[in-house]
């Protein structure tokens, strides 16, 4: 089986974002999105349990995304392709989704593997865009996996508020996982120093034949406006002195609650 | 005036509260055309159109249960048809996985998690809560039609009584939605509290709990006061509550009135889904939890102490 992960170089989410004057967020000093690993770490399981899978990890981002390349190549995996191009600056999700489509037409994958958002813009629309673009299926959200190798489907279990979903496909199939799929590996040492030999291509719009119109500067949404929201006024802290629980009613009775 | 796509849900005759919400946002830009699944329930059309939806397009067919992406081709051709200001969906999942395909195949752009929406010279005015909802983000569609995916409790339901048209059409099953397959779906028994992202009072616990069982004090204040019950990642990963209930990052992202956090610490991640909030409480045994940054009232102590007093204390002003 040939696995393609999707991964993004985000900022430190730690640390307070910057961003440029075009509103767009400054990458510079990021990683790999934390969310991402569970993704990584999925394809990893994949290669324990089916022997002679092939992994691959797929970026688009400036010069410095290679470092999120290296860190997924670090926990595992045979081989990274990183989409970088100075026009790709000021993508949005269509046009992230348009450059990963046609890397992934030319790596030809069973199965994408794809977070379940990304930790900076968060909107979770790329691997259903990858879907319609390839014209694969799409079991998002997944927050368990399992293959059948046999049959070459792939079926998801899905979780949320109002009910408990399970979803089939047949591969070829784009798969997004959750933070719920199993916990991430740390990188080893080994795995470090192997990461350094491992095969990290970098190709640009022209090699995959995207034009530097459809991407970039031709998003399709713009920010007006970013505003840090102001910081809450500092509240009323107060130690238990056998008293917590009454004063605690005490403020929501002035506040209306009780 | 043009018309604006709404994509609404609905189960047994309930249409749900966020499809309302999307009308009265729609309203703002255009006349509502809501779209659903499945033929005309009396009930159904009847509360669309007291929200204001001009017109009720049905997708008569069962089949969207079991090929949830058949709903971009209908969509896709009905946006065809009628050339729409906007489309909004719900920003869950399906939502949102409906709007990215919808993105492609119309060359609209997106916006998603939207938590207002307003009518601009130059098209909808989409505000959105950016960076653990540490900033605001005011965002336009530029190019192709606006597609806008919008969180529940953006806005408060507002009534606009109208008698709308009914218009049908059977679901184009093409081979492209075919691939993507509903097993099973199990609906999840009702806690008979309020829904998460639809209450007024959220109350949560963390690993302060140290377990399962003690989760019933989160349950007994819950109850105490009409509220939600929330989980951290910390207790949900623990396995001492539904992941359906984790606020935060990854999880629920709430907005109530009032939000009292028990023994949570106030990772990044927890803040993301609760800052929102308009008045926050805190009871923790560490005085240095970040989680009192947020706090408009907090209690440093034993939440064993804290939480029956408190109950306790409801009950006795309330007889």
């Amino acid at each position: 089986m040939k696995i393609v992960v999707c991964v993004k170089y985000v900022p430190d989410m730690s640390s307070q974002p910057r961003f440029t004057a075009e509103h767009r967020v400054d990458r510079a000093g990021g990683q790999l999105s934390e969310l991402d690993e569970y993704a990584v770490e999925q394809a990893l399981r994949v290669v324990d349990a089916v022997p002679g899978t092939h992994v691959t990890h797929l970026t688009v981002g400036p010069p410095a995304a290679a470092e999120a390349l290296r860190k997924a190549l670090a926990m595992g995996g045979d081989a990274a392709v990183h989409v970088s191009d100075e026009a790709i600056a000021g993508s949005d999700a269509p046009a992230t989704a348009l450059i990963l489509a046609a890397a992934l037409r030319r790596l030809e994958p069973d199965l994408v593997l794809c977070a379940m958002a990304s930790t900076d813009s968060g909107t979770s629309l790329v691997p259903a865009m990858l879907a319609e673009h390839l014209e694969l299926p799409q079991l998002t959200f997944a927050g368990e996996v399992t293959f059948e190798p046999t049959g070459g489907t792939v079926r998801v279990r899905r979780d949320t508020a109002q009910e408990v979903r399970h979803l089939e496909a047949a591969l070829p199939a784009v798969v997004s996982v959750t933070d719920r799929i199993g916990e991430p590996r740390y990188p080893s040492f080994k795995g470090i120093m192997a990461a350094k030999k491992k095969s990290l291509e970098t190709w640009t719009l022209a090699d995959l034949g995207v034009p530097a119109d459809q991407v970039g500067a031709a998003a399709r949404t713009v920010v007006d406006e970013i505003t840090a929201r102001p910081a809450r006024a500092a509240g009323t802290i107060v130690p238990d002195d056998g008293e917590g629980g009454r004063l605690l009613a005490d403020f929501l009775s002035t506040q209306k609650f009780i | 005036m043009s018309g604006v796509l709404v994509l609404v849900g609905h189960i047994a005759g309930q249409v749900s509260r966020s499809s309302l919400e999307l009308l009265t946002l729609a309203r703002r830009l255009g006349n509502p055309i809501a779209v659903c699944a499945g033929t005309a329930d009396d009930e159904v059309v009847k509360t669309l159109g007291r929200y204001g939806a001009e017109r009720v397009h049905l997708i008569e067919s069962d089949e969207l249960e079991e090929y949830p992406v058949a709903w971009v081709r209908a969509v896709a051709d009905l946006a065809a048809d009628v050339q729409p200001q906007a489309v909004l969906t719900e920003s869950t999942p399906d939502g949102r996985e409906i709007a990215a395909r919808l993105a492609v195949r119309l060359g609209g752009g997106v916006l998603t998690d939207a938590v207002d929406v307003q009518a601009g010279p130059l098209g909808p005015v989409v505000t959105q809560w950016a960076f653990a909802a540490g900033y605001t983000v005011t965002s336009r569609v530029v190019r192709g039609i606006p597609i806008i995916a919008v969180k529940s409790n953006a806005v408060v339901p507002a009534e606009a009584p109208v008698t709308p048209s009914i218009t049908r059409s059977g679901l184009q099953l093409d081979e492209a939605a075919r691939r993507t397959r509903v097993l099973s779906r199990t609906v999840r028994e009702s806690t008979g509290r309020p829904q998460l992202t639809e209450a007024d009072i959220v109350v949560s616990g963390g690993r302060g709990l140290g377990g399962a069982e003690q989760f019933e004090l989160i349950e007994n204040l819950a109850d105490a006061l009409g509220g939600a019950v929330g989980a951290s990642r910390a207790a949900v990963d623990s396995g001492w509550y539904a992941h359906a209930h984790q606020v935060g990052q990854t999880g629920v992202t709430v907005s109530p009135q009032l939000y009292i956090a028990v023994g949570i610490s106030g990772a990044i991640q927890h803040r993301a889904g609760m800052q929102t909030s308009k008045t926050i409480v805190a009871v923790n045994k560490d005085p240095d939890a970040p989680i009192f940054e947020l706090a408009d009232y907090g209690v440093v102590g034993d939440l064993f102490q804290v939480m029956p007093q408190l109950v306790d204390e409801i009950a006795r002003r309330r007889a």
